[in-house]
């Protein structure tokens, strides 16, 4: 399969809820077998961007293509995880059963004949996530990191080509939080998807994404974090002041962001 | 005040569980409500097993409040109760559906508008001039006066929903599961929100027969409740909602024909004990006392 195959293209998209403009000029594309990271205050309107590329809702202006058309509802080649999917605690559904929903949840009537198929479909998506033996647990006994995984393996039980993930990492202590962006970065080089993450902080992120796509203040921008992760673009971006550092090895560290975003708040 | 069944029995409890049945099954009104009950615990038990699911069942209980005030004014209007019930059941089911899964879970206002309703039930049968026995029986149920004709109706309603469910089933799951996701695949929670609120429109109005608009929870949430404790997959979670819905049915009717309390209590006194059985259980008190036991 080609690398460069164009999964996502923005040109000229203006978003907006009602009749407020949320952010304006966005231009960008993405491509499969990308990393990207999705970054921006609280409200800036990443989960807009998402439920654009999900045909949820339509832009304001501006071309957006996904796969080469334009963004339709039920889309099979994305896979979702949403913001905090609520889970009943009094549920005992194993992890299973809900990853098997994304193979067959979207059909007719029940899938008679079909369940050991599907069963395994789920199974063997969760062993692309390491979470086979998570299989027959019940969603409401898992720990957040688990629970990261089993989202994931319900985003992928559908084969997509791209992956939409809004915050999988909040809530999780560090060390899961590089498990958990770890294992996404092996999902996209193995399965060959693009994948669109959102997050607030850009620090454990850095060492993995191919490209940032930022959103703040109504501005959208986008590069690789050589270029976008600068004092001054940054600062611009936020409008607060933000200081990135560069480690002995090269690494960035960017330090005032979580400032800026509470302040936003 | 109400009929009492066990005042049919033409002999005692004997022990002799097949006679005790046969005892009962000889008169029609035990078979209509044996009937008619059956494909209400069929029902809902199937139906609240998603309304437990989906976190609807205060609104379903607001839902047989609000079917009371139009059953009450059907009542006072002369007409046939169960259409009074559908149709306000129907009406407020589509209202919550058209405000959305938001509307359906605010508690205050659901809780507002469920008192207004039986509040207005109230003023209906008030104005009413015939016996009370008309409220009470919307109020608790009564099996007791179950026709041939009503027990057609039930099962025409009752086989549309369970057609409607087993169609939607897998959407409905998914929906009910994990509704973001669902939509993202491209399933309109509008159009399952309406669907699924008039079959629990439905569904109240049958089952309000059995047990009445006061004790809807006891066939409609309280088996959802302990299948949802139990089930590792959805088919087992429906499967044991029915079971449980259905025995507890069917026990409360035999029961009651022999003792003198009402159905309903024997309903609901059912499957309030098979719910807290599994929290003991399941809490592992069992666990500790056999643990502090075998110190001792």
């Amino acid at each position: 399969m080609n690398n460069n195959t164009n999964i996502i293209a923005a040109r000229d998209l203006v978003a907006a809820y009602r009749d407020k403009i949320i952010w304006r000029d966005a231009n960008f594309s993405i491509n499969r077998g990308e990393f990207v990271g999705l970054l921006g205050a609280n409200g800036a309107g990443k989960t807009s961007l998402f439920r654009l590329l999900l045909g949820l809702a339509r832009p304001n202006s501006g071309q957006l293509e996904v796969f080469g058309e334009q963004p339709s509802r039920g889309n099979p080649r994305i896979g979702y995880v949403p913001q905090r999917p609520y889970i009943d605690s009094e549920s005992r559904i194993e992890a299973l059963e809900y990853v098997r929903l994304s193979v067959s949840g979207t059909g007719l009537g029940f899938s008679l004949g079909k369940a050991d198929a599907e069963r395994q479909q789920a199974y063997d998506t969760l062993k692309i996530v390491g979470a086979d033996d998570l299989a027959n647990r019940a969603l409401s006994e898992l720990s957040g990191g688990e629970l990261q995984r089993i989202f994931l393996a319900q985003a992928l039980a559908g084969r997509p080509g791209l992956l939409l993930l809004d915050e999988p990492l909040a809530n999780l202590d560090i060390r899961r939080e590089t498990e958990l962006i770890r294992l996404i970065s092996d999902v996209v080089t193995k399965q060959n998807i693009a994948v669109l993450l959102i997050a607030h902080d850009i620090n454990p992120l850095l060492p993995v994404v191919d490209r940032i796509i930022y959103i703040a203040n109504g501005k959208v921008a986008s590069g690789k974090p050589s270029e976008i992760v600068t004092s001054q673009k940054l600062s611009e971006l936020y409008d607060a002041p933000i200081e990135v550092l560069r480690g002995s090895r090269g690494q960035l560290a960017v330090l005032g962001v979580e400032e800026a975003l509470h302040h936003d708040d | 005040m109400m009929t009492r069944l066990s005042d049919f029995a033409s002999s005692g409890f004997s022990l002799n569980l097949w006679n005790d049945f046969f005892n009962m099954w000889q008169y029609d009104f035990m078979r209509h409500a044996f009937e008619a009950g059956t494909i209400v615990a069929l029902v809902a038990g199937v139906v609240g097993y998603f309304v437990v699911m989906r976190r609807l069942s205060f609104a379903a209980h607001a839902l047989s409040h609000i079917g009371f005030a139009g059953a009450a004014g059907a009542v006072l209007l002369g007409l046939n109760p169960l259409s009074g019930l559908l149709l306000f059941t129907s009406g407020g089911g589509l209202t919550m559906a058209v405000l959305g899964r938001k509307a359906s879970s605010r508690d205050v206002q659901i809780g507002t508008v469920l008192a207004f309703m039986l509040g207005l039930g109230v003023l209906f049968i008030n104005l009413y001039k015939g016996y009370a026995t008309e409220a009470y029986s919307l109020l608790f149920g009564e099996i007791l006066g179950i026709s041939s004709s009503d027990v057609i109706a039930t099962l025409v309603a009752g086989v549309l929903i369970i057609v409607a469910i087993i169609l939607l089933y897998r959407r409905l799951l998914f929906a009910s599961l994990d509704e973001e996701v669902a939509e993202a695949k491209g399933i309109s929670m509008m159009k399952m929100s309406i669907v699924f609120m008039l079959l629990i429109a439905v569904a109240t109005s049958i089952a309000v027969q059995v047990v009445g608009v006061l004790l809807i929870f006891a066939l409609m949430v309280t088996p959802a409740a302990v299948a949802q404790r139990l089930a590792r997959r959805p088919s087992q979670g429906l499967a044991i909602s029915v079971c449980i819905a259905l025995l507890a049915t069917w026990a409360g009717l035999f029961i009651s024909y022999y003792v003198p309390y009402p159905v309903s209590f024997f309903i609901t006194s059912i499957v309030f004990l098979a719910y807290i059985s599994v929290r003991i259980v399941q809490s592992g008190i069992f666990r500790r006392m056999s643990l502090m036991s075998g110190k001792n």
